[in-house]
Formats: C-alpha cells, sequence, structure tokens
C-alpha cells in the first residue's frame, strides 16, 4: 500500500535535552524522520527543545520550535500550525508521555491530529506493566511474576509474598529511573519509597528476581500490513540486573541456537502484533534461564529506542527512516534496503562480523555517588565497534572509551591471591568489571569460577581466556613474525597492548608491523552478509585478507568525530562534525568520517561520503587514512570540530605527516600550552588571572601564596573541567595536588588566581587569517567559577553594554591572530572590577556553536568547514553562507533574547547511603545536556529555558531560602519580588532574621540539626521539602564548610525533585522568569521565523519583524492557546 | 609454499587444546585460500555455496540437502552452542566440507551434550577455519557457486596445480542425481501427535526430520519413503491410500529426477493432494511442463523475503536452493494439469518460491516452512495442506453420503 494521501504535515516531536538514559540517539533517529518525512512532501513541524541536535537545525524541518516539550506548549504549537498528525514514536520517553498527555487532555482530538507510529492503547499496552503482563500471556510466554503497588504498606505484603531479592520498577519512568534492587526490608523501604515518588502515577511494580539470567534484546519492525522482521538481537554480556544500557552488549546473539532465538522471535511478534503497534519500530528484552532455557518477557518499548539506534548501526538497517515510512503508509516491502539498493526492507539483517557496545560512565564527576551498577541507567554515552570476530570487536570498542584503564592489560606479575581479590571485586558489576574479569582469568581462575561470579556466559568468558593466551603467546614469542602479528590483531590488539606486553615504544611495533605489511582492510556492513553487492561505503576494520574500500577521484576530507559521549563532550561536537561533512560535500569533496558513537547523527551512512565506525587512536585513524590515501586524494584531516579527542591526536597526526586542515597542531599547541599562551596573551596586551603551574605539593603552594586564594587548579589539558575545583587554603590545596598528580604523572597542576563576582563571557568566533566572523558573545548568568558547561548564558548578553562588548571583539581577534586560528574559536572571559581577563582560548568547535548557529540563524559549522578548506570569510560573505555585513556579536535592537541553560544529572546518582549525590555546581562540569529559550525578553526566555530542563519554575507556594553571609544583601531584592509576587518564604533562623529586618515576612523554619521530636511545628526543612511544601529552593553556599550543611537540603530537593537554585545571581533569573511566566501567555515561534525577523542576512525581513516584536503579545498567540 | 604449522591457542584448563594443521582451500577458477585445519584433518571436494544463517549451523550440517556440497558459513562464529541430541535434522552431517572463520573453542548451551568440532572430526567432515569468508563469499556472489577443494594436513602439502586438478576433476553439481545416495533405505512411519485425521505418504528426497515431525503436530501420520518408491508404494499407504502425497527437499538437479517426476504426474493424475517443498517444488514444476535452472550462487540463508501472492504478505523464510522453476510470474500458466499460478515469489530477486495448481489440490514452496533452520513465519504452509485433505475428505464423504 503507498503513502496515505490524507497527511499533508506532520509534528514530530524531539526528546529534549539529553540526560542519562536518553541521549542523541533521538537526535539520529528524529533526523532520519524528519529527513524521510520531507522527502516525501510532508511539511514538517519540530518541536524539541535541545539547541545542540541536528534535528533542530532549520534546514531539517518547515517549522523548527526549540521550545519546552511540554503539553501547553507543545498545544500552542499544534494550534497555529494545525498539523495533520503527530509522530511521537521517534522522542523517545520524553515525547510519548507528552503525546499521551496531549491525548488525554483532547488536544489531539480537538484539533484533530491523531498520533502516528504507536496509537496511545499500544502505547499504554507497552508500558503500563499490569496491562504487559497480560499481552505476554495472551501471546503464551511468560513474565516474571510480580505485584503492583501504591503505597508501601503494598510493596512490603508484595515483597513477602514474592520473597526478597525483590527488583523495584516505578511505573512510567525512562532509563530505568528509580528502579533497583531490594534484598531486605531496608532496602525496599528506601527504593520502593523513592520509586513512588518518581512514577508520575505512583505506582511501582514488584517482581520477582531473575537476577543472573541472560539478557537478550529483540529489534521488531512491523508495517500497517501486518509484515513483521526482526532486525536485529541483542546479547547483554553482562547478565540480568545490570540496566542495558549499561551493560556491554553483543550484536547479533552469540550464545542461542536457533530453536532458542526462533522462540524468542516469535514471542517478539506476537507480542507486538498482541500490543498492537500498528506501524514501526519496537524493542522487546527478554530474560532467559541459562539453566534451563525458561524465557521471561522483561518489557518492550513501542517507540524506537536507544537499542534500536544501536541496532540500525550495528545492521545496517536503519529503523528510525523505516518507522517513518511505515507511519505514513509505506509497507516494509514497498521500501527499498538503502544498502543493496535491489532488495527490500522486509528482510532480516543477517551480519557476518559481530557488534560490541560498551558503555561510558562519569563515575569520576560524581565521586560521592555508588558505582554499583543497577537496573537504573547510569551511563553518559557508548561506544560500539565492529570486528570480524568477538575478540576483536570487544578490544576496539575498549579502546574506543578512550579511558585510562579501560582496555585489557598485561601489566605485572599476577599471583592467584590477586585474580581471586579480582574476582571478588568483580561479583558486584562495576564500570570497569570487564577487566576485572580479564585479570581474573588471566591469574588463573577458572571460566567455570569467573562463571559462578559473574554470571557471564562461559563462552564470553572463553573468549577473554584466549585473548589472555593471545597475549601469552605473544609475550612469549622469540620475536614478532607476520603470522604472529596477523594472530593477535585478529583478536583485536592495538599496538599500544602489543607494545606494553614487548615492552618497546608504540611507534616501533606500529614501524615493524607497517614493514611486515601487517595492514587491516576494510569490510563493509552490508545488512547481508555479502549475499548482495553494497552500494553504502559504511567500513569497518579487520585483520583479514581482502578490502572493500573502492577508489575514488574526488579529493576527500576526512572528518574525526568525538567519540562516545561523555560529559563534557556530547552532541554538540557531533553537530559541528555532522556540518562540516553537509557543506563540504556540497562543495565537491567526498567527506569520510571516522567515529565509534553509534547514538550520533555523524555514524549514520546516509551523512558523509564513507563512513569509518572505528575507535578515534592514533593507530586506528593512522590506518585510516592511510586505506583512503591509497584509495585517492585526501585534502586534509579535520581534528577541529570533534572536541578535545581528535584535537588531542592533532600532533601525532602531523608528526605522521598527515595533513591537518585549518588551526595547524603549532596553532593548538600556543593555546593549550600555559607558557605558549601566556606569551600570545602578552603580544595581544591581554591579561590572564594571575596564575602558575606546578609538579608537586611543594610548588603549587609557592604559587598560591604568590597568587593569593582562592585559587582554580586543574590539571592541564581536560575538557569538561575534570578534576577542576576551587580551593580556599593551603590545606585543600595540598590534598587535590596529591590526587591529582597520581591520576596523571605526566601532565602539571595549573592554578589561577579565581575571580570572584566575575562575569563570564563566552565567545565563538570564526576565523580566516584576515578576517573575523564574530559568531556570537553569551553572557553568563552564574558567576565565573561554576563551569561555562553547567552555566545557563544568554545572547545577546543579556547586562553587558556596548563598550564591553566591543572590547571582547577587540581582544577575541587578536587571540585569532596570535594564535593563528583557521577555523573556530572559543574563548571565555571573566569581567570583573571592569577588568577582562582572558580565562582561555580552545582553537576549535565549543559546545555553544549550535546553539550559537541557532540564536542568530547562521550556520556556523558548515562556515567553519569552509574556511578550514580555504575559504575566506568574505568569499563566505560573497556567497550568503554568511551575512554581508554584520555579525553575531552586534545583534540589531529587536533581536529576542535566547537562554541556554544545562541539565544535569543529579537524581540519578545516589551514595551509598541511598542519598541523592549534592547538586553544587562548580569548576567541574556534570550536565548531560542542554535546552534553549527563546523569547522577547529575558524574564521569558529563561523562564522557557527552564521548563525545557525538566525544572519548571513555580507559579506559587513556598520558596526556602537559604544564602551564605556575603550574598544576604545581594538576596533582598529578589526575594522581595517573590513575597510581591504571592510566594511565601521559609527561612532558617540566620537568613529570616536578615528578611526580617528587612521587612520582609519569612516564615521560620527549623535547620535539620534543630529537629524536634514534638507532633507540632518540629518538622525540619528537611521533612518541608521531602513532602512537597516546598516548590523551590534557594541554596547559596559558602565557603567549605557550609557546603556540608546545605548538603542535606540540597540532596532533599534533589530527591523531590524541585527547582533549586544555588548562585544569587540564577536567583535574579529565576524571579524574572517567574514573573514573565506568571504574566505573559505562552508564545512560540520557529526557528525559521525567528532567523527572518532577525533578518542578520539584511534580506528585507526584519521590517515586519520589528513591527510583529512590537505586537507579539496580540499576536503571536492564537486565539484558541488563550481561549 | 610455506607449510608452516598455524599458530595454536594452546590448552588451557586441563584441556588438550585443538590441534591446527595448514590447509588450503581450493576453488575451480584457480583462488585459494589459506587457513587452518578444522574438524577431520584431510581433503574433500564439493560444490561451494555460502549460507547467510547466523544461528542453526546443528540443523544445516545434517540436512540432507547439502549432500556433496561445502558450506562457507558467513557468520563469523560457529559452534557456541554445541550440538545436542534433538536438533539434527537427519541421522548425520551431510555437508563435505565446512568453512568458518572462527570456530568456537568451547561450547555453552543447557541443551549441548558435545563440541561441534569433535562430531565433525568423528563424522569425517574435512573443514577450514580462520579464512577470509567474506572475500570468498564475495567471489561466490560474483563468479557464481563453483566446485571448491579443502586440503589440509598432508593434503595441504601438494603444488596447488595438483590440487586445482583434484577439484577441476570432481564431479559437477549441475547433471547430479544424488536423491538416490540421501533417502531412507526402509520405509518408516512418524506417527501423528494425538489421533491421526490424515495418512500422508512422503517420499523421502532428502527429508529433514521438522518436517514429518510439523505434519504429525497437525494430526497427520507420516509415511516416510525411499526416493525408489513406486506409485503403488505410495497407494499402499494408510487403509484407502494415502490422503495426501508429500515430496521432500533434497540435494541435486532437479532436471535429473525424471523417475521421481513420472511418480509425482502419477499423483496428480489420481487428484491426491500433493505438497511439495523445495526439491519437492521443482519437481512439481517439471511435471507441470515447466523448466528448471541453476541459480548463480543460490539462495541459502534464513533471512529472505518471500511474499504470498495470496494475502499479499511478506513472510520472512529460511532458504537452500540452487535451483529454481522457470515460471512466469505475470500470469497464469496453462499445463497439462490445468491453470497454474506463481504463488509465492522472492522479493529479492523475483525467483519463484511457489507454485499453486489452481484445477488440481496441489501446490508446492521452494523455501522451507518446516525453518530448521530459520524462521516460524511460513509454518501456515503445512496447515494448507491440512485443509486440502480435509476438503477432499468432507469431499469423498459427500460423495460416499450422496452414493
Amino acid at each position: 500500500m503507498p503513502k496515505r494521501s490524507d497527511i499533508k504535515s506532520v509534528l514530530v516531536i524531539g526528546s529534549g535535552p539529553i540526560v542519562i538514559g536518553q541521549a542523541c540517539e533521538f537526535d539520529y533517529s528524529g533526523t532520519q524522520a524528519c529527513r524521510v518525512l520531507r522527502e516525501e512532501g510532508i511539511r514538517v513541524i519540530l518541536v524539541n527543545s535541545n539547541p545542540a541536535t541536528i534535528m533542530t537545525d532549520p534546514e531539517f524541518a518547515d517549522a523548527t520550535y526549540v521550545e519546552p516539550i511540554t503539553p501547553e506548549v507543545v498545544e500552542a504549537i499544534i494550534a497555529k500550525e494545525r498539523p495533520d498528525a503527530v509522530l511521537a514514536t521517534l522522542g523517545g520517553q520524553t515525547a510519548l508521555n507528552c503525546a499521551i498527555s496531549l491525548h488525554d487532555n483532547g488536544v489531539l482530538e480537538k484539533y484533530g491530529c491523531p498520533l502516528i507510529g504507536a496509537n496511545v492503547d499500544a502505547i499504554q499496552l507497552g508500558e503500563d506493566r499490569e496491562k504487559f503482563k497480560g499481552v505476554v500471556e495472551r501471546c503464551g510466554a511468560e513474565s516474571a511474576r510480580s505485584i503492583i503497588c501504591h503505597s508501601m504498606d503494598e510493596l512490603l505484603a508484595g515483597a513477602a509474598d514474592l520473597g526478597y531479592p525483590v527488583v523495584v520498577r516505578p511505573s512510567f519512568t525512562m532509563g530505568g529511573l528509580g528502579s533497583g534492587f531490594a534484598y531486605d526490608e531496608a532496602d525496599l523501604r528506601r527504593i520502593g519509597g523513592q520509586g513512588l515518588q518518581y512514577s508520575p502515577t505512583t505506582e511501582v511494580l514488584l517482581e520477582e528476581s531473575i537476577l543472573g539470567w541472560k539478557e537478550y534484546e529483540l529489534e521488531v519492525m512491523r508495517d500497517h500490513a501486518d509484515n513483521v522482521v526482526v532486525v536485529c538481537s541483542i546479547e547483554n554480556l553482562d547478565p540480568m540486573g545490570v540496566h542495558t544500557g549499561d551493560s556491554i552488549t553483543v550484536a547479533p546473539a552469540l550464545t542461542l541456537t536457533d530453536r532458542e532465538y526462533q522462540r524468542l522471535r516469535d514471542i517478539g511478534i506476537a507480542v507486538i502484533r498482541e500490543v498492537g503497534v500498528e506501524t514501526g519500530g519496537c524493542n522487546i528484552q527478554f530474560a532467559v534461564n541459562p539453566a534451563d532455557g525458561r524465557i521471561i518477557v522483561i518489557e518492550m518499548n513501542p517507540r524506537v529506542s536507544r537499542s534500536s539506534a544501536l541496532a540500525s548501526k550495528a545492521t545496517g538497517f536503519p529503523i528510525a527512516k523505516i518507522a517513518a515510512k511505515m507511519a505514513i503508509g509505506y509497507t516494509l516491502d514497498e521500501v527499498p534496503n538503502d544498502i543493496t539498493r535491489e532488495t527490500p526492507a522486509s528482510f532480516e539483517p543477517t551480519l557476518d562480523y559481530v557488534v560490541v557496545k560498551v558503555p561510558r560512565f562519569a563515575f569520576e564527576k560524581f565521586p560521592a555517588a555508588d558505582p554499583t551498577l543497577t537496573t537504573t541507567m547510569k551511563s553518559v554515552g557508548e561506544a560500539m565497534s565492529i570486528g570480524r570476530n568477538f575478540t576483536e570487536a570487544l578490544q576496539k570498542a575498549l579502546r574506543s572509551l578512550e579511558k585510562k584503564g579501560a582496555s585489557f592489560h598485561w601489566d605485572g606479575e599476577l599471583t592467584k591471591l590477586h585474580a581471586e581479590r579480582a574476582l571478588e571485586e568483580a561479583k558486584v558489576p562495576t564500570d570497569g568489571r570487564i577487566v576485572l574479569v580479564q585479570q581474573a582469568l588471566r591469574g588463573g581462575c577458572t571460566v567455570e569460577e569467573v562463571h559462578a561470579a559473574t554470571g557471564i556466559d562461559p563462552w564470553f568468558l572463553d573468549q577473554i581466556q584466549l585473548i589472555n593466551d593471545v597475549a601469552a603467546m605473544l609475550a612469549e614469542a622469540d620475536h614478532l613474525t607476520p603470522d604472529l602479528l596477523r594472530l593477535v590483531k585478529r583478536h583485536g590488539f592495538s599496538d599500544a597492548q602489543v607494545a606494553s606486553i614487548r615492552r618497546m615504544p608504540e611507534a616501533v611495533v606500529r614501524g615493524v608491523r607497517h614493514a611486515l605489511g601487517v595492514r587491516p582492510v576494510y569490510k563493509t556492513v552490508d545488512t547481508c552478509a555479502a549475499e548482495f553487492a553494497a552500494t553504502t561505503p559504511y567500513h569497518y576494520s579487520s585483520y583479514d585478507e581482502e578490502t572493500e574500500v573502492a577508489p575514488r577521484e574526488r579529493p576527500a576530507v576526512i572528518i574525526l568525530g568525538s567519540g562516545p559521549n561523555r560529559i563534557g563532550q556530547g552532541v554538540e561536537f557531533d553537530y559541528s562534525c555532522v556540518h562540516a561533512s553537509f557543506a563540504l560535500r556540497d562543495k565537491g569533496f567526498d567527506t569520510v568520517m571516522v567515529n565509534c558513537n553509534p547514538e550520533t547523527v555523524s555514524t549514520d551512512y546516509d551523512t558523509s561520503s564513507r563512513l569509518y565506525f572505528e575507535p578515534l587512536t592514533l593507530e586506528d585513524v593512522l590506518e585510516v587514512i592511510h586505506a583512503e590515501t591509497q584509495a585517492g586524494p585526501v585534502a586534509g584531516v579535520i581534528v577541529q570540530l570533534g572536541g578535545q579527542t581528535p584535537l588531542g591526536l592533532a600532533k601525532a597526526l602531523a608528526a605522521e605527516g598527515v595533513p591537518i586542515v585549518g588551526t595547524s597542531p603549532d596553532a593548538i599547541h600556543l593555546a593549550e600550552d600555559r607558557g605558549a599562551f601566556g606569551q600570545v596573551l602578552a603580544r595581544a596586551g591581554l591579561i590572564a588571572p594571575k596564575h602558575g603551574t606546578a609538579y608537586s605539593s611543594d610548588e603549587a603552594l609557592e604559587v598560591a601564596r604568590e597568587i593569593g586564594y582562592p585559587v582554580l587548579v586543574r590539571p592541564s589539558y581536560v575538557l569538561g573541567g575534570r578534576g577542576m575545583v576551587i580551593v580556599y587554603d593551603d590545606d585543600s590545596l595540598v590534598t587535590y595536588v596529591e590526587k591529582a598528580t597520581e591520576a596523571s604523572p605526566d601532565h602539571p597542576i595549573l592554578i589561577d588566581r579565581f575571580l570572584d563576582d566575575a562575569i563570564e563571557i563566552d565567545v565563538d568566533a570564526l576565523f580566516d587569517g584576515e578576517d573575523m566572523y564574530l559568531g556570537g558573545i553569551m553572557e553568563h548568568v552564574e558567576e565565573a567559577g561554576i563551569h561555562s558547561g553547567d552555566s545557563s548564558c544568554t545572547l545577546p548578553p543579556a547586562t553587558l553594554g556596548d563598550g564591553e562588548l566591543e572590547r571582547v571583539r577587540v581582544a577575541t581577534r587578536k587571540l585569532a591572530e596570535g594564535i593563528g586560528v583557521r577555523g573556530l574559536m572559543n574563548v571565555q572571559f571573566a569581567l570583573a572590577q571592569d577588568i577582562l581577563y582572558v580565562i582561555e582560548a580552545n582553537p576549535r568547535a565549543s559546545r555553544t556553536v549550535p546553539f550559537v548557529a541557532k540564536a542568530t540563524g547562521v550556520p556556523l559549522a558548515k562556515a567553519a568547514a569552509r574556511v578550514m578548506l580555504g575559504a575566506s570569510v568574505q568569499e563566505l560573505r560573497d556567497e550568503g553562507l554568511l551575512p554581508r555585513v554584520g555579525d553575531g556579536g552586534s545583534l540589531p535592537d529587536h533581536a529576542p533574547m535566547s537562554v541556554k541553560e544545562a541539565v544535569l544529572p543529579f537524581t540519578r546518582f545516589r551514595t551509598k547511603e541511598g542519598v541523592a549525590v549534592d547538586s553544587l555546581l562548580g569548576p567541574e562540569m556534570r550536565s548531560t545536556g542542554e535546552v534553549m529559550g527563546i523569547d522577547l525578553d529575558f524574564g521569558s526566555a529563561f523562564s522557557k529555558a527552564q521548563q525545557g530542563s525538566g525544572s519548571a519554575l513555580p507559579r506559587s507556594g513556598a520558596v526556602f531560602v537559604s544564602v551564605a553571609n556575603r550574598d544576604k544583601r545581594a538576596m533582598l531584592f529578589p526575594v522581595k519580588r517573590l513575597v510581591d509576587l504571592g510566594f511565601t518564604i521559609l527561612a532558617t533562623t540566620g537568613t529570616a532574621a536578615v528578611l526580617r529586618r528587612n521587612g520582609i515576612e519569612a516564615t521560620l523554619v527549623r535547620k535539620i540539626t534543630e529537629r524536634g521530636d514534638g507532633d507540632k511545628g518540629e518538622r525540619s526543612i528537611v521533612d518541608l521539602i521531602l513532602d512537597g511544601t516546598v516548590q523551590m529552593v534557594v541554596n547559596t553556599p559558602s565557603g567549605q564548610d557550609a557546603r556540608a550543611d546545605g548538603y542535606a537540603i540540597r540532596a532533599a530537593t534533589t530527591s523531590a525533585d524541585k527547582p533549586i537554585i544555588t548562585t544569587i545571581a540564577t536567583l535574579a533569573a529565576a524571579v524574572l522568569g517567574i514573573e514573565a511566566q506568571m504574566t505573559e501567555e505562552i508564545r512560540v515561534k520557529s526557528l525559521q521565523d525567528h532567523a527572518r525577523d532577525l533578518d542578520l542576512y539584511g534580506r528585507g525581513t526584519s521590517t515586519t519583524a520589528a513591527a510583529a516584536s512590537a505586537t507579539a503579545h496580540s499576536r503571536a498567540v492564537p486565539a484558541e492557546v488563550g481561549a | 609454499m610455506t607449510t608452516q604449522t598455524p599458530l595454536t591457542v594452546p590448552a588451557r584448563d586441563g584441556r588438550p587444546g585443538r590441534r591446527r594443521e595448514p590447509a588450503v582451500l581450493v576453488l575451480e577458477d584457480g583462488r585459494t585460500f589459506r587457513g587452518s585445519s578444522y574438524g577431520a584433518v584431510g581433503q574433500t571436494v564439493g560444490e561451494a555455496v555460502f549460507s547467510t544463517g547466523m544461528t542453526g549451523y546443528q540443523e544445516t550440517l545434517t540436512d540432507p540437502s547439502y549432500h556433496r556440497q561445502v558450506i562457507v558459513m558467513t557468520a563469523p562464529h560457529v559452534g557456541n552452542t554445541g550440538v545436542n541430541t534433538e536438533d539434527d535434522e537427519s541421522t548425520r552431517i551431510w555437508a563435505a566440507g565446512y568453512v568458518v572463520r572462527d570456530p568456537a573453542i568451547r561450547s555453552s548451551s543447557w541443551r549441548a551434550t558435545r563440541d561441534l568440532e569433535d562430531e565433525l572430526a568423528d563424522q569425517g567432515i574435512v573443514g577450514v577455519c580462520e579464512v577470509d569468508t567474506r572475500a570468498l563469499t564475495r567471489h561466490l556472489r560474483e563468479r557464481g557457486a563453483m566446485r571448491v577443494g579443502l586440503f589440509s594436513g598432508d593434503a595441504a602439502a601438494h603444488p596447488v596445480d595438483e590440487l586445482l586438478d583434484t577439484v577441476r576433476t570432481s564431479p559437477q553439481m549441475t547433471g547430479a542425481a544424488l536423491a538416490a545416495e540421501v533417502t531412507t533405505s526402509e520405509a518408516y512411519a512418524v506417527p501423528a501427535v494425538g489421533s491421526a485425521r490424515f495418512t500422508v505418504a512422503a517420499i523421502d528426497l532428502g527429508i529433514k526430520a521438522m518436517t514429518p515431525q510439523l505434519m504429525a503436530q497437525r494430526g497427520i501420520e507420516v509415511h516416510v519413503l525411499p526416493a525408489t518408491a513406486t506409485i503403488d508404494d505410495v497407494l499402499a499407504v494408510g487403509e484407502h491410500g494415502p490422503d495426501g502425497v508429500f515430496f521432500s527437499n533434497g540435494p541435486g538437479d532437479p532436471a535429473t529426477a525424471e523417475r521421481e517426476v513420472a511418480l509425482l504426474r502419477e499423483v496428480l493424475d489420481r487428484r491426491i493432494p500433493f505438497f511439495g517443498i523445495c526439491f519437492g517444488n521443482q519437481l512439481l514444476g517439471r511435471a507441470l511442463g515447466f523448466g528448471t535452472y541453476k541459480l548463480k550462487y543460490g539462495h541459502r540463508g534464513i533471512n529472505q523475503p518471500v511474499m504470498d501472492r495470496t494475502t499479499g504478505k511478506v513472510e520472512v523464510t529460511a532458504h537452500n536452493h540452487g535451483f529454481a522453476v522457470d515460471a512466469p510470474l505475470d500470469r497464469e500458466s496453462e499445463t497439462a494439469y490445468g491453470r497454474v499460478r506463481v504463488s509465492h515469489v522472492c522479493l529479492n530477486d523475483d525467483v519463484v518460491e511457489g507454485l499453486e495448481c489452481l484445477d488440481l489440490p496441489a501446490y508446492s514452496v521452494q523455501y522451507h516452512p518446516e525453518a530448521a533452520a530459520g524462521p516460524h513465519d511460513a509454518a501456515y504452509l503445512f496447515d494448507r495442506f491440512v485443509e486440502l485433505m480435509t476438503t477432499r475428505q468432507t469431499a469423498h464423504q459427500t460423495t460416499e453420503a450422496n452414493a
């Protein structure tokens, strides 16, 4: 059946900010969906609050709304755009929940825009655990025995019935939030109590434990003619008990016979039919008892998921793209398989390789958090690798993590005692357990022992043992022969591992290997195990015989991606890589993408001319470059766009004679090396906060005394402020240095004077050697000292004057010249006592590039790629890619305000005692994602950003205020305003006294230490927060000691999922936001209209824009919304 | 030529390491691949075919249709779940040789009774491992199925020219009549599960164990007859002759099966409900007057999309065929047995995957509804057989009642 003719426009709901459990895989799926729908001539309306996504680029939809994904806002968009249908199955749980609200509120019916893809009944059948159990039963399969509970009493009774341990699963939360194992009643009270809170329906499922069973997933697709295919099977190496997002997973399933696999397939198909997913993809998870094969259906997601993104990359079958086609009426047999072109999509991919996905965690950012892996997802990213066998794929995946200690090693002698200790440790699943397993096996523990301890299938353990055996052969060999090197390489060993085992430099290993002619070949992911010819060059390396890299004639540009998502390096960098690829393809280059992150758009085989799914280590990148150099001319390699990962390779690549385009490695060094950068600053007449470098604690103390406390300390060469803290005294400094030096002995500690009360300014600029294009100047809401990635910021700057902006512009230009930037540069300034300090300059694409591009309507990343390949800013202006005159640093007076807000993952992390980790912001970045709010003024835009980030500002109720002494004066005006706006203020003694003296009424509440035993008025502030009495918490900490006091308050606020404000500057912003949202109606505006009204390109659209903005209150909101 | 002993992974956990000898794979067009021995050491020749299934190696190896074929597995890891006592499709391994990339060192499955490699060695199946199976598959895809020799141990030490001669002088698949080599020597019966509603004569041209099992589950008592069965043998099945006749899958060139085709015509003449699978489909095609031809490299895998043209639905199916029926897709054909249509077609390449007689109770499919290995999407075809026989029974009863 062909395309439905009744759908002319579709509203696609995105997934919002990147959070743990919902990352950029939904950007990948959403981008695919938008492309497909537009190719089909359908008007696409998109809503997604996340500016860092590629899907929210204006070119992917007809109307792109970077607005909060809340039912109210989406209703306003529907009212304005009147779409024929709503597609919510590609935007994760966020989109699905929003769609269900819109259905329940009657909005979809009111505007006649039904859901396509899954319908509401199917979504509820899939998500409601009790109903789903019925589905499974009707399909003749089994669920784990379970009991639905709505209260603590029911939980306790249920556990008594099922017997401990029990699994606790809150309903309708994403990424398994709030779920976990309860081994006893205390566990149950804690986890179950939280679960009831997290569930929007106060519903928790208690389940029999199937801990240690084998875990599998199937990705299933169905069309409306009831054709069903299983796209991919995925096997979890970590058995049941670890969230699949936190497990090492393997595709295809490797330890099932056909009978068992077909049984899973039969059940999967029966379930998708019974649930009634009319079209699209869904994911079904199974547990299989390793002792007897009993199968339990765990859950099913009636939507595209993280696993489906992984399955798409693992098989070459683009699930989201096909799902979008199914949603508008096509059947599977009508859609061609992109890769073979000749065969239809109604087949099941077959793999002649093994795919391994490994999670990347960020526990180092949350030292207080319990690192035990449970059914609540905690990883922040993942790397995938492809090999011709499991050992090769596993070792490639581990090195793709770019994390010290993540790869297998054979350092030192290992006694049986050590091995047994490693085995004991490996019983508890944690980040890095796989290495403990490898060490245990290496030290003499048997596969049986390790299996008993970890539940990992013996086949996988045997393969890890095989890796150890190969390492032993390598260690014992007299010399490196071609056969030996080939054997070692076939099992995935890196040159670095070989070097370490053979005790020789990595470069020598590589030299020997090349001299012996041992190089990888590149195979193709083709969906069909070579049964049909593939047209899509989606490659992976292997030490096999025959390469499939085709010769080419056009010059190639190789773009190095950013690897697995981590805090500090996320989708923003993928955005820049993808844009570079698009821009350069348009200009006649063949673009070659190298990346290993399965969640991204960059690893979609459609994005670049060629895709290499490879780790981003020097070795792997050099081999790709070699293969491409053999295939045809290479114009250059781009290292500037993928963040610190490729930038870190620049010097070594250049040393190997690789042509780096854009800013040269020498110039990069000028920016990154403290001494060299100091000279750049001196020549430019710019100043940095006083600073010094130290290699020991004595040196550090000396430096600190010279420049004065407080100081900001950090290891050199870091991204995302890793290991960065503000230190106030000698003792803390010594402690820090000792810890940090241990972590990275090669790199010194950098010590900077910390500027109190400074305004932080972020700049993205493009420089061609002569001309600069200033992308945008952002003013941070939080004062300097909070990592820029965790700060909210505004563009245009909310409070800076023309004179200050001019100083920033001049300084940026001097830096670009001094460093020798060709392409993008990001500079962070601090303005304190009217002095402009340069904090740092990074000659690469920054986290803020997509935000700037959207706020100003200028494709900054595309322009950057062109500049790197030799175009001048003037040429790009003439071409119309950049505005003919002016730039993002001088926006017109009528420009609306764009606010970027960070989204933080504190609710995900608990201490071993089960308390939320501290939510205090600092110089170390901890946010996972960001949202953007655009509106006429700062308050409204800030309010939108807060809504989008999931912690909407309150409209009424009680606000608890507890501020540091130095903030007491500054708090008065905003707190007074809150009272005027009708809020009740709660405060503890000190703050309450100050408020009272200034005529602001505050209700006195007890500190936690003042909690009484009586039954009247005895409850502490923590109790009030936990029971939901408090709608917002303001808690600014002072010095190191008060931080501990405030922790209980902040942890309670995190648990209660209420907004928390930890700086006085944010309080002021929040008050503006609260006021704006109380007095104004919802205004929505598409990015396309935004850019048109802004009219940086001088196309004459701004006259209407000025008028429109003047009357926006009445005009921008359709009558229906107000009504 | 080097005959250096391959690097072998040492023994561990008290188990001996696998003995690996140098091995060479020689294709009839002269391309060679070097690897290591797997299973039995020695030499074997056969037709090189590749199979793309990721599961079900035990079923595949014991499928008689692979007689005289050397199977190249595109899935890199083979042997992970060992072998068990339940999944054999016949009493022995039929494949002439086995080519894999990464054989399992250790089996892991609660049903496994032993390692695949031991089974291969004990049954004398010569295999080669550690070769670039993808390169080999691509070669076969581009050049077509061809003869291949696997040589390991001492056999691998001979000059390639000699080995190539051995390959080139081995028999071709085209023109090969192999049913007699794989069929049962004695007739046997598979009792129905529950009460027997029908009796079927199944001609064993290389039948897989799952086929009579699936029939038995539907209340059919299956009498499996040797390929040499005559029409009298067939008619002797059941009290009043069989309710239906089935022709199984099997190896070889259908063009050589004149005797079997003649038998099938006798069945059609008597309007006995007929169902054929794979080779059985090719024989129905020939009995109806269509030609058969050899595909360039065949269909072997468990992921093939077939459209059931009756319902318009797509099923994912198990395939194992090197030959196909040449019948028009776009129209019904007039044959000696009335109108015939192509009922099923492979969506990958439009190859005929099923035939249906419109004026006779006879149909067949080229692929494997019995799966084993493979998806169960096409199991409904066994229900159709039951329906055909039910219709005939009802018609008989009606006739008898009227008489």
